[in-house]
């Protein structure tokens, strides 16, 4: 096997780097997919919380990098899916425990070993994130539909190009489509007019990822969430599938079902 | 130390060394160096270095390589310049220095009144994003949009064939026969010379403009080449 390396990363913080991750390795994964997630927050890990893999962190990922642990000890496998791994981050340690050659060699290893490592960036553009990026194959740029976002967003992909990994795709994440109708919020066009990279997932806004994270469950397996079954597609647009964009228009629905009563 | 000479020249400025490469691969121009400085290492100790790369295109990877390499010898590089505007990116993303204090004698070239002179612009293959800054002692023109965050500084005029929405400085030595125009001028922030706007929220379509000063005032007004 020969894994495809993907990182999430966004310059902003509070996007749903983290949330994204969970999600679209559960979505890989349930299509049958061996994927090995990596938290590369060192210091404020989340990833492990939102997996619901906590409490079976013995090893992370800096215990890999010293050499206190091989790296199949510190992969955590998932409660529901036995395709899934976590790596979790050090919560004791801060980002620069490991180097951008040690993410490379880890994922090299990895590579052998599963069909996809996701890698959760940190916040900011300093070391963790170059960390995090040193080994990607591909870099998943999310944003959200506001101002502040999209400018951390446009940054990113900016240093993205100067380092080489470019041309990232871009996922917008809590869009709200009630809110772009009324002109509240921008647009996916909005979005996309700046940044002008690829587009490869947008998510709803949607209450239940929050209530699906605390629970420790990625809903990307809940037929019901629109949510999730955005997660699902962008799993698929990795995997090379043309996949539509949702239809996101409620209102169309809304109006046909009270047009017919 | 013959052929290393024809690689590379050293010579004391105000603010240091300065460190001029000739024409070769990145690779043995800095193998030169490194051997230089392992030559004459009491010379170099704890020297402020600035190097001046020529053409040479270089990326985050090799620059931070090479820093390293000099930091390790006790030589702070603080500022790189070159006449590659990809370099440039590089080196602010560093956080170096992109010019000397004074700008190059053999740089400093004003623009005529009513043309711009082709050798002294810089051309931008765009977008310049958000964080990419572009400083120039002559015109600057840019293919591509200038997004929110991005700036451009230029001894001469602006020329941007795309959206210019960043913040951008021309005739920024004085010069305030200069003009700054985009196929659509809405920037965070416009200065020329020593004035400075904002844009007005615009209204109906957008078309192509030109700023530029009239009587002490900064006017935009239709662009008709």
């Amino acid at each position: 096997m020969t894994a495809k390396v993907v990182t999430v990363t966004s310059g902003k913080g509070g996007v749903g780097k983290t949330t994204s991750v969970a999600n679209i390795a559960v979505a890989l994964a349930a299509r049958g997919q061996k994927v090995t997630c990596i938290d590369g927050d060192i210091g404020l890990r989340n990833l492990d919380v939102v997996m619901g893999l906590e409490n079976r962190i013995v090893y992370d990922l800096v215990d890999v990098v010293e050499g206190r642990c091989r790296l199949r000890q510190a992969m955590i496998r998932d409660k529901r899916l036995p395709e899934l791994y976590l790596i979790p981050a050090a919560q004791t340690r801060d980002k620069t425990a490991v180097s951008p050659s040690d993410m490379v060699r880890l994922c090299d290893e990895l590579r052998q070993e599963v069909d996809w490592v996701l890698i959760d960036s940190p916040a900011g553009i300093e070391r963790g994130f170059k960390n995090s990026i040193a080994a990607a194959d591909k870099v998943l740029v999310m944003t959200n539909p506001e101002i502040s976002a999209v400018r951390d967003a446009d940054r990113v992909v900016g240093l993205l190009d100067a380092e080489e990994k470019g041309p990232a795709s871009l996922v917008i994440n809590r869009l709200n489509p009630i809110m772009v109708k009324r002109g509240d919020m921008l647009s996916v066009e909005d979005v996309l007019d700046l940044l002008a990279i690829d587009l490869i997932g947008i998510v709803p806004e949607d209450e239940n990822v929050l209530v699906a994270s605390n629970k420790g469950q990625p809903l990307a397996l809940d037929p019901k969430s629109r949510a999730g079954h955005a997660f699902d597609n962008i799993a698929r647009r990795l995997l090379g599938e043309q996949v539509p964009f949702m239809d996101l228009d409620t209102s169309g629905l809304w109006q046909r079902l009270l047009g017919r009563k | 130390m013959s052929d290393e000479s024809a690689l590379l020249q050293t010579k004391g400025i105000r603010d240091g060394l300065l460190i001029t490469f000739g024409q070769a691969a990145w690779p043995d121009l800095v193998a030169a160096l490194v051997a230089q400085i392992e030559n004459q290492p009491s010379f170099f100790e704890g020297a402020r270095l600035a190097l001046d790369v020529g053409a040479n295109a270089l990326r985050v990877a090799e620059l931070s390589a090479l820093r390293d390499q000099l930091s390790e010898r006790g030589i702070s590089l603080w500022a790189v310049l070159s006449e590659s505007s990809l370099t440039e990116i590089t080196a602010q993303n560093l956080g170096l220095a992109t010019r000397l204090a004074k700008p190059r004698p053999s740089e400093v070239q004003q623009a005529a009144a009513d043309e711009i002179p082709a050798e002294a612009a810089k051309w931008v293959k765009g977008p310049l994003r958000s964080g990419g800054k572009v400083t120039h002692e002559g015109s600057v023109v840019v293919l591509g949009d200038v997004n929110p965050g991005a700036e451009i500084v230029a001894g001469g005029s602006i020329i941007v064939w795309g959206r210019l929405r960043g913040v951008v400085h021309a005739g920024a030595e004085g010069d305030e026969n200069v003009v700054i125009c985009a196929l659509e001028l809405s920037p965070t922030q416009l200065r020329i010379a020593n004035k400075i706007a904002v844009s007005p929220k615009k209204q109906g379509k957008n078309q192509p403009e030109v700023a530029r000063l009239k009587d002490g005032q900064l006017v935009a007004e239709p662009w008709q080449a």
